[in-house]
């Protein structure tokens, strides 16, 4: 049972990387002067749409936390809503703490959100596709031993990542070496990207190789 | 003997200074060739002699001069795109004209690093590289004793005219015949410095009674310092300055006709600006600055206009020195710029420019014993043979074509060796005094050793331990080290090719250094022998391995280990404040999760899950923030008050607590855009600009009166009632004063009142400081005395504190005054709502006030560069440069940011000593642990990495800045090992 789940959460994880890389290459045949680099902007709002979309068929397909009981069409509709509102509330959040961490307040306004989108949809997305709009359910998940199932586990491992390799990234950023990907936020965002990949690759097989001592409470 | 561990600390912190000033002193090499003056004056050399006998040239006089009268017009912060450039286009017509067209020559003269004036004036006219240590003495600027071209001309009887920046006066006291001095003192006034040179210049120009006229203009610099090197307001003075040299030609010219000789004018810069304005590193526009000759004797300029030729800015001393028929200075390491002289004739031209490399080659031969393996050495003698031979022709009266073009090929070997002889003297300034840096670090290593292997000792709960002095002492290896140390001394310094300052201290002090060095080392090795030890014993009890890292110190730990390595790339070096901003706001989420964790996973945990469903959902939103994802705090406030009243207080207290790290990362947020600093963001619109802008003197003024009064509240709250009001009083001496020098007005005050210097008002705040202070000291001393109860004491250190923060409100810049404010604004909120709550021990307590203190060094506008040194907090109340106060003032003004947040610590962690009694010596010892590893790593790297390209200007600033925060740290942590020792003797009693 638990191995054909971890073989799911492989097999959806690595289709995450593979439409990551994806949305660097696919696009340049439609879009002509495409690149990561040089058009950013538009990369960041290919990579968090086809990821968010991606997430969502992924959820809807896999159910990896089916709900209990059934719902009502309404119920879904305003689970629904919640989930936009509370997506749009974090990614506010991160452009005011990335704002917070430096970054211009009044320049280069449509880079940062797109970031803060970027980095709300590796993470904030992934919450709300794996628990639904349920805030208990997200404590539980983060805090100390609250993990109830790999799936829990995987979101531990990519939001942590995300986070990490978005911080990691603003590090070249100083650096005196003139080179376009250290222009804001291109760094940062390559770095979150980055992070989510290895997560999303380490997570299984952190699983794997722990499977002995990972053991979940039932619900 | 048993220590206290903030007792070990300070005396390692003590000798660790030792350490780095040795190794400062020997990274900075003292100019060495200060040779007293009257030997300078040696009979110049004759021309070479021709081979063979009978024959001996008659020219053995230095040659006579080449123009009448020189003036020179140095325009400080002349960059070279303001007269080559499309500027010097638009507002130099004049001198574009002279420069495209007229009798002239134009070079871009470089400068080399540290590009302040002080040093820059000393290149110009003793042709030698002032060393770094130079700019520390800036302020000073003690007459220049070295061999120079001022000092020979007034030997030779020229008399010599200057006005403008009044360091030349002081260089050169009782050089000039007539001069005026004008300070710059006033960054902000742009036109007074200029009128007051431009003024004498009519009535200079009609005298004949002067030989030399040297002219500094400062306004361009102030311009430059003030609104960057783009602003509307240079285009005008570059106007200006054209106008003035073109007066002062026309004028020349006009007079030539009754003399014989020609005169020279000559333009130049003493150093550029950089892209923000500021001047002192090594980027292209701040050493990069033109250098004009202009004078009739030069052929008109024909042909399309070519790019300048680089030369070096020292070249100047010596092209003047045989213009003017001088002997050329003895420490120069300059060449004559040969087309100066281009239209002599071939047998003077070989003259000067064998006077240059004889010049050249003695001073090579006095500072390198090998100098005859010299490359430079040896081409200069090669040249000087075919010299010689070239004179031998040239004395039989043969007067063909062979003559030139043999003349051309001794020129072209002269100029060759000169290139290489000053190359190599150059490099001759950047050598280091390995051996006294080799002591120095090993010092500053061994004491950080010690420091890291008595961490767990020192750390432990009684924060007492012991030393073994007496076994290592006596034991045979100590002995023996020492005997080794001081043969390797002697062998070292018996056999040192170049002066060293370790070798030349007396050998006294030399034994005790190395006596010191091997005592640390048997230090080191007992310590290690006890580890060992101890981890032999097999462990009774098992490990109690619940010390699992929380977040925050696998934060502080990381921050601390990244901080080190980044200062290995010169750009992290520039830009380090990035990395404790980002450090500190990593810091302030931490915390904010940390707090989160408190306030309500904790009680999750709680066996009983029977948790109303109100406060369930507020824990929900509460916690869904700690994972940053839900919305910013402020709002949580209102939610606060939702919970029943009887949970009212505590619940309000909790939301501002949970809030808390919201509102510092906000304050730092500001606090960032206040003063942009760094290099490559620094020209960057910021707050503090727009503030000092004259424009907006009435905004200043309210920020200035609001920031004081926040500062009273925020300090006033633990202080007892008479130095309350002696606050208050100071206070509004600090703002009376800041109206006194024109920063601000007072709301009553509609036309600008004149500028003083302010002395009265800052000496009446001075009175309240000390005042302070001494009323704080007088309750720590009773508090020591009659052990009265820890509450004295506790308002004595924050009455010492408060007295240094009206020291720091009167010296900080006018608009730094918020920071001064967000400083104990954030102090406070952190002490109340999350120190206390989250019972952070006494280390990491120490840590984060560290890492505070150093943003907030950054937070105030400084950087690592010299320049943003704020050197006129040391004149705040003084009518003239007096020394040790000036350095006090200025160190404090410069550290303020540190050393108050670590004064906080002090009295955090002694009203802490309740709860837990070794705070106080653990704190010492984290803090003396956390300065000596940037420094000792630092300290490497610099010497590692001493031939890399930014050595001097990204480097050494940082180096010198790392030392200084050394001895400040020191006494630091002697003023808490006196704090500690008070506690100690009470908690005995």
């Amino acid at each position: 049972m638990k191995e054909a789940e971890i073989k799911r959460l492989l097999a959806a994880n690595l289709l995450c990387v593979f439409s990551i890389i994806l949305t660097t290459t696919v696009p340049a045949f439609f879009l002509d002067s495409f690149s990561v680099l040089g058009t950013h902007l538009t990369w960041l709002c290919i990579c968090s749409v086809s990821i968010s979309a991606l997430n969502i068929v992924l959820c809807l397909v896999l159910k990896p936390n089916p709900s209990p009981k059934r719902s009502s069409f309404a119920h879904k509709i305003s689970r629904f809503l919640k989930c936009c509102i509370y997506f749009f509330m974090s990614c506010i959040l991160f452009h005011v703490i990335i704002v917070l961490y430096g970054a211009p307040l009044i320049e280069s306004v449509t880079e940062t959100f797109l970031f803060a989108v970027l980095l709300s949809t590796f993470t904030t997305l992934h919450c709300l596709c794996m628990l639904g709009p349920n805030i208990q359910a997200w404590i539980r998940v983060f805090s100390k031993n609250g993990a109830m199932s790999i799936w829990d586990n995987s979101l531990q491992i990519t939001t942590m990542c995300s986070i990490l390799g978005a911080w990691f990234g603003a590090f070249p950023i100083p650096l005196d070496w003139d080179r376009p990907w250290q222009v804001w936020p291109i760094s940062c965002s390559l770095g979150a990207t980055f992070g989510y990949m290895a997560g999303l690759i380490i997570a299984p097989l952190w699983i794997h190789w722990n499977q002995k001592q990972l053991t979940y409470k039932s619900r | 003997m048993r220590l206290r561990s903030g007792v070990f600390a300070s005396s390692c912190l003590l000798v660790e200074a030792l350490g780095v000033a040795l190794f400062l002193r020997g990274f900075f090499p003292l100019p060495v060739r200060s040779l007293p003056r009257s030997e300078a004056r040696r009979d110049p050399p004759a021309e070479p002699a021709p081979p063979g006998s009978g024959m001996v040239s008659n020219w053995t006089k230095i040659p006579p001069p080449l123009f009448k009268k020189v003036v020179i017009v140095l325009i400080d912060a002349l960059r070279d795109d303001f007269v080559f450039g499309s500027k010097g286009k638009q507002f130099m017509p004049y001198t574009t004209q002279v420069i495209e067209k007229g009798t002239s020559h134009s070079f871009i003269a470089e400068a080399k690093p540290p590009t302040v004036t002080m040093p820059r004036i000393k290149a110009l006219t003793t042709g030698s590289i002032p060393g770094f240590i130079d700019v520390i003495v800036n302020l000073n600027s003690p007459a220049l004793l070295d061999d120079n071209l001022i000092w020979q001309a007034k030997t030779a009887g020229k008399r010599i005219i200057f006005y403008g920046d009044d360091t030349w006066v002081k260089l050169f006291p009782k050089h000039f015949v007539e001069y005026d001095g004008t300070t710059s003192f006033f960054v902000s006034d742009f036109t007074e410095v200029d009128d007051n040179v431009t003024r004498h210049l009519d009535r200079v120009l009609k005298r004949e009674d002067w030989d030399i006229l040297i002219l500094h203009y400062l306004g361009l610099d102030h311009i430059g310092h003030m609104t960057g090197p783009n602003s509307p307001l240079v285009g005008p003075k570059l106007h200006e300055m054209d106008n003035i040299l073109k007066k002062i030609h026309i004028s020349l010219l006009s007079k030539e006709g009754e003399s014989s000789l020609p005169n020279l004018l000559v333009v130049c810069g003493d150093h550029g600006m950089s892209e923000t304005g500021s001047h002192g590193g090594s980027s292209e526009g701040e050493v990069h600055t033109p250098l004009l000759f202009i004078s009739s004797a030069f052929e008109k300029r024909s042909g399309p206009l070519t790019q300048p030729k680089l030369v070096q800015q020292t070249d100047l001393a010596t092209t003047l020195a045989v213009g003017l028929g001088l002997p050329i200075s003895r420490n120069s390491v300059g060449n004559l710029i040969l087309p100066v002289v281009g239209d002599k004739t071939m047998r003077e031209q070989l003259r000067f420019l064998h006077l240059n490399g004889f010049q050249l080659s003695r001073l090579l031969q006095e500072n390198t014993p090998a100098y005859e393996k010299d490359p430079g050495y040896e081409h200069f003698k090669i040249a000087e043979k075919s010299h010689g031979n070239w004179i031998k022709l040239y004395l039989d009266g043969n007067n063909s074509e062979i003559l030139l073009n043999l003349g051309k090929k001794v020129l072209k070997q002269y100029l060759e060796a000169l290139k290489t002889l000053s190359s190599s003297l150059s490099k001759q300034v950047a050598q280091y005094d390995m051996y006294s840096m080799l002591v120095g670090t090993v010092i500053v290593l061994e004491v950080l050793f010690l420091l890291l292997l008595i961490t767990p000792k020192a750390l432990s709960s009684r924060a007492e331990f012991e030393v073994p002095l007496s076994p290592p002492l006596f034991s045979l290896l100590f002995y023996l080290m020492c005997l080794m140390l001081c043969a390797v001394h002697v062998i070292v310094c018996t056999s040192a090719e170049s002066l060293c300052y370790f070798c030349s201290m007396s050998w006294l002090t030399a034994v005790g250094v190395m006596v010191l060095i091997s005592a640390l080392m048997c230090g080191i090795l007992s310590a290690i022998g006890k580890i060992l030890e101890s981890s032999r014993v097999p462990v009774k009890n098992p490990v109690v391995s619940n010390s699992s890292w929380s977040e925050v110190d696998v934060l502080i730990l990381a921050g601390t280990i990244g901080h080190v390595l980044s200062l290995g790339a010169s750009s992290f070096i520039e830009e380090e404040h990035q990395t404790w901003y980002f450090l500190i706001n990593t810091l302030c989420l931490a915390l904010c999760q940390e707090l989160c964790r408190n306030y309500f996973l904790l009680k999750e945990g709680d066996p009983q899950h029977s948790i109303t469903l109100k406060q369930s959902f507020d824990n929900v939103k509460e916690a869904y923030e700690c994972k940053n994802i839900d919305i910013p705090a402020a709002g949580d406030s209102k939610l606060g008050k939702v919970t029943s009243s009887a949970e009212f207080i505590k619940g309000s207290d909790k939301w501002i607590s949970l809030a808390s790290p919201w509102i510092i990362l906000i304050c730092c947020r500001l606090l960032r855009s206040l003063n942009q600093t760094g290099v490559q963001w620094a020209h960057r619109p910021d707050f503090g600009h727009w503030l000092t802008s004259s424009e907006h003197k009435s905004e200043l003024s309210f920020l200035a009166a609001v920031s004081l009064v926040m500062i009273f509240i925020l300090v006033q709250r633990k202080c007892s009632l008479v130095s309350k009001i002696a606050m208050a009083l100071g206070l509004l001496g600090v703002y009376s004063y800041r109206a006194a020098i024109g920063n601000i007005i007072f709301p009553w005050q509609r036309d600008s009142k004149d500028i003083s210097k302010g002395i009265t008002e800052a000496r009446f705040v001075y009175v309240f400081v000390l005042g302070i202070v001494f009323t704080g000291t007088k309750d720590l001393l009773k508090s020591q005395v009659i052990s009265a109860d820890s509450s004295v004491k506790s308002i004595g250190l924050w009455e010492v504190y408060s007295g240094l923060v009206l020291l720091a409100a009167l010296l900080f810049r006018p608009h730094n005054l918020p920071v001064l404010v967000f400083c104990l604004l954030i102090q406070t909120m952190m002490t109340k709502y999350i120190w206390r709550p989250l019972k952070f021990d006494a280390a990491q307590i120490t840590i984060m006030h560290y890492w505070f203190g150093q943003a907030f060094f950054y937070f105030q506008g400084n950087s690592n560069g010299i320049a943003t040194v704020d050197v006129s907090a040391g004149f705040v109340g003084l009518d003239s440069y007096v020394e040790i106060p000036a350095i006090f003032l200025t160190a404090f003004a410069t550290y303020a940011g540190p050393l108050l947040w670590a004064i906080h610590l002090l009295c955090y962690l002694s009203s802490e000593v309740s709860r837990n009694s070794a705070a106080m010596g653990h704190g010492c010892f984290c803090y003396a642990l956390v300065r000596s590893i940037p420094v000792a790593v630092y300290i490497i790297l610099v010497t590692s990495l001493r031939y890399h390209l930014f050595i001097w200007s990204v480097f050494s600033p940082k180096l010198l800045y790392e030392g200084m925060h050394v001895f400040i740290t020191a006494v630091i942590c002697l003023f808490f090992t006196a704090m500690d020792q008070n506690q100690s003797r009470k908690v005995q009693d």
